[in-house]
């Protein structure tokens, strides 16, 4: 297992939010590791941390309120807590760019798409001004998008097409990791498709590794190789797509798949998991999933669960589970 | 472009007829006779009854108003009754004095406001924010004439650093400078801040950053362009504002400009000036409107491909 090497590895990650109504726990204690070349899906709630995790690697949550209290982000292998405003500026962009949830609002309304697309490569490569529209141009082309469209602004382009750009964006100086929170959330459904298979062929053409913040289980099971399931500001299930997909353990897993429509059955009705989410400011003692949970046991009330793996890779945190059934499952479900 | 321009200049036509209408009615209705006036108190009611036919003051408002129109468009003010004179010789000859005042206040304020709005923002809730905005809701809730009056007292007074009134060289317009244009400072300042404020918590600035844009670069070349929408809307207005600023500003420091000419005018009764500072007024504050429409086009492109 030490032979492999991380693009992001994240260990304990605690992130608070000061705000005058309370403290909020965004994250608490998330582990989180990502391969170099493949991709991670992190799958939650909204609420649930996941952008946070993001810009947490970025090191640009919001400060004030956002407070990183706990835990260690390496990067390729180097803590980016230990770095420096000006070190991180190096890296934002180029070791690792972030891909928003709404093209609508992420581009520049001021600027011309091909200015903003060679602003980050004007910043990280050695070119001048014209070499990086020229480049800015070709990156266009890349996502879909004729090059001399790239004088025109901002509102002149569909969402899809926003999109496109913000991609192109952050691909621009082939970062080692691209974050991509939920990219295809804003957009019409067939042009999610459109989205999802560009960014499939980039990451396999630029060898990135990719960390895809969704809901939507249909996409990861489309582009992730491995998938953590955040609740609570935790990762409470973690697993390669196959363990996660059928050897689902935690029971809040189970419920997103449950979830989802049948298409089998079209007329069959959705089981949402009932409840809602956990207030931040005030997270339960114990598991933070026990409130919603159809297996709760008194256990839950007051001790958080800790890891129980299945494999190698898979590792559940349910008071369920030890070491003896977590092979066998078959626990929860039907 | 310039059709918009086109269009923007035929619509001025209807605003100052509007205006001229209407200072044309308040002062035809106010209490004094122009012709007492003209000739003063030891006219005989024959002389008074006889000029006032001769100025045909006997005449309906709109047909008095229709001739003063038909003038207005051949160029011709009318001619003071207080000097005799064409009323534009002696507008046109004082209306840069107005110009140059406005526009070095115009110009101090924005130097000012913009950096001291910027930062405020910038570094909210901390000290400088703080005093920076109690500086700015000073300047916004002191009158004119009473800052005019204070600046007097301590500078000319006191101190003897500028004269308190005239318009001899770069001196005597300091204190004519900041009074008009502390107020307009205030206001961009704020505004400055708030629009500020609002934009660098936009997602297209966590774009930036997350491009790996310095903050410096962040501020100055992603947010202030977007900021800069609201706050040329309120510079254009308070350049209006302005021109009712210099009326009081003129008075206490004495300048030259069309607002004192427009003062003095009223104070004789003296209607064909009146109108014509009106005028000039109406005429300098549509234009104004117009360059502000012009300028949103360079600075927000949305609003550019409008203008077709």
């Amino acid at each position: 297992m030490s032979d492999k090497k991380y693009a992001v590895e994240i260990n304990d990650l605690a992130v608070e939010f000061r705000t005058d109504d309370g403290i909020v726990k965004a994250l608490n204690g998330l582990d989180l590791k990502i391969e170099e070349g493949k991709t991670l899906g992190l799958v939650g709630e909204t609420g649930a941390g996941k952008t946070t995790t993001g810009l947490a690697i970025l090191r640009l949550v919001p400060s004030p309120p956002g407070v990183i209290v706990g835990g260690s982000i390496k990067l390729n292998g180097e803590d980016i807590f230990s770095k420096t405003e000006h070190e991180m500026q190096a890296l934002r962009g180029k070791a690792v760019s972030m891909i928003f949830q709404d093209p609508m609002t992420s581009l520049n309304p001021v600027m011309t798409v091909e200015e903003q697309i060679a602003e980050v490569i004007e910043l990280h490569e050695d070119v001048n001004h014209k070499g990086a529209i020229e480049k800015a141009k070709e990156m266009l082309e890349m996502v879909g998008i004729p090059g001399e469209r790239g004088t025109e602004y901002p509102h002149q382009f569909s969402g899809g097409m926003k999109q496109r750009v913000v991609i192109a964006i952050a691909l621009a100086c082939s970062p080692s990791l691209l974050i991509a929170d939920e990219p295809t959330t804003a957009l019409d459904v067939t042009i999610q498709a459109q989205v999802l298979e560009m960014m499939k062929e980039l990451k396999v053409k630029y060898n990135t590794s990719m960390l895809m913040i969704t809901h939507d289980l249909g996409i990861v099971a489309e582009i992730c190789d491995t998938v953590s399931v955040i609740y609570g500001g935790r990762v409470v299930e973690h697993g390669s797509l196959d363990d996660v997909f059928n050897n689902t353990r935690h029971p809040y897993t189970e419920g997103l798949f449950r979830s989802l429509p049948n298409l089998d059955n079209r007329s069959e009705k959705l089981k949402p998991i009932k409840g809602l989410m956990p207030d931040p400011t005030n997270l339960p003692e114990g598991c933070t999933f026990y409130p919603r949970c159809d297996y709760a046991m008194e256990i839950c009330k007051t001790v958080k669960p800790k890891k129980v793996y299945r494999n190698d890779e898979h590792y559940v945190e349910c008071h369920l589970y030890d070491e003896n059934n977590v092979k066998v499952g078959g626990l929860i479900g039907k | 472009m310039w059709k918009f321009i086109a269009k923007r200049l035929v619509s001025m036509i209807p605003v100052l007829l509007g205006v001229t209408l209407i200072i044309y009615l308040i002062m035809s209705m106010a209490p004094g006779d122009p012709a007492k006036v003209i000739l003063g108190e030891q006219a005989t009611p024959e002389q008074i009854a006889e000029l006032r036919e001769e100025m045909g003051l006997n005449d309906p408002v709109l047909v008095q108003y229709g001739r003063y129109i038909s003038g207005l468009v051949r160029g011709d003010m009318g001619e003071s009754y207080n000097s005799g004179l064409p009323c534009q010789v002696e507008i046109f000859a004082r209306f840069p004095n107005t110009l140059r005042l406005a526009t070095v206040a115009v110009t101090i304020s924005v130097i000012l406001a913009l950096p001291l709005g910027v930062l405020a923002a910038v570094k909210q809730n901390t000290l400088f924010d703080g005093i920076s905005m109690v500086i700015a809701l000073i300047g916004i809730s002191m009158p004119v004439f009473w800052l005019g009056l204070l600046l007097i007292l301590a500078f000319s007074l006191n101190l003897g650093w500028f004269p308190s009134s005239g318009s001899e060289g770069l001196r005597s317009m300091v204190l004519p400078a900041i009074t008009l244009g502390f107020n307009h400072m205030a206001s961009i300042a704020r505004i400055t801040r708030s629009s500020m404020l609002e934009v660098i918590r936009q997602d297209y600035i966590r774009t930036a950053r997350a491009k790996g844009v310095s903050e410096k670069n962040v501020i100055t070349k992603h947010a202030l362009k977007n900021a800069l929408i609201p706050t040329i809307t309120v510079v254009g207005l308070q350049i209006g504002a302005m021109l009712g600023g210099s009326v009081m500003t003129e008075s206490v420091f004495a300048w030259p400009g069309i607002g004192r000419l427009m003062v003095q005018s009223i104070n004789k009764r003296d209607i064909p000036m009146v109108l014509g500072c009106v005028i000039m007024f109406s005429v300098s504050f549509s234009i104004i409107n117009l360059i502000v429409d012009i300028l949103y086009g360079f600075v927000d492109p949305r609003i550019k491909s409008q203008y077709k």
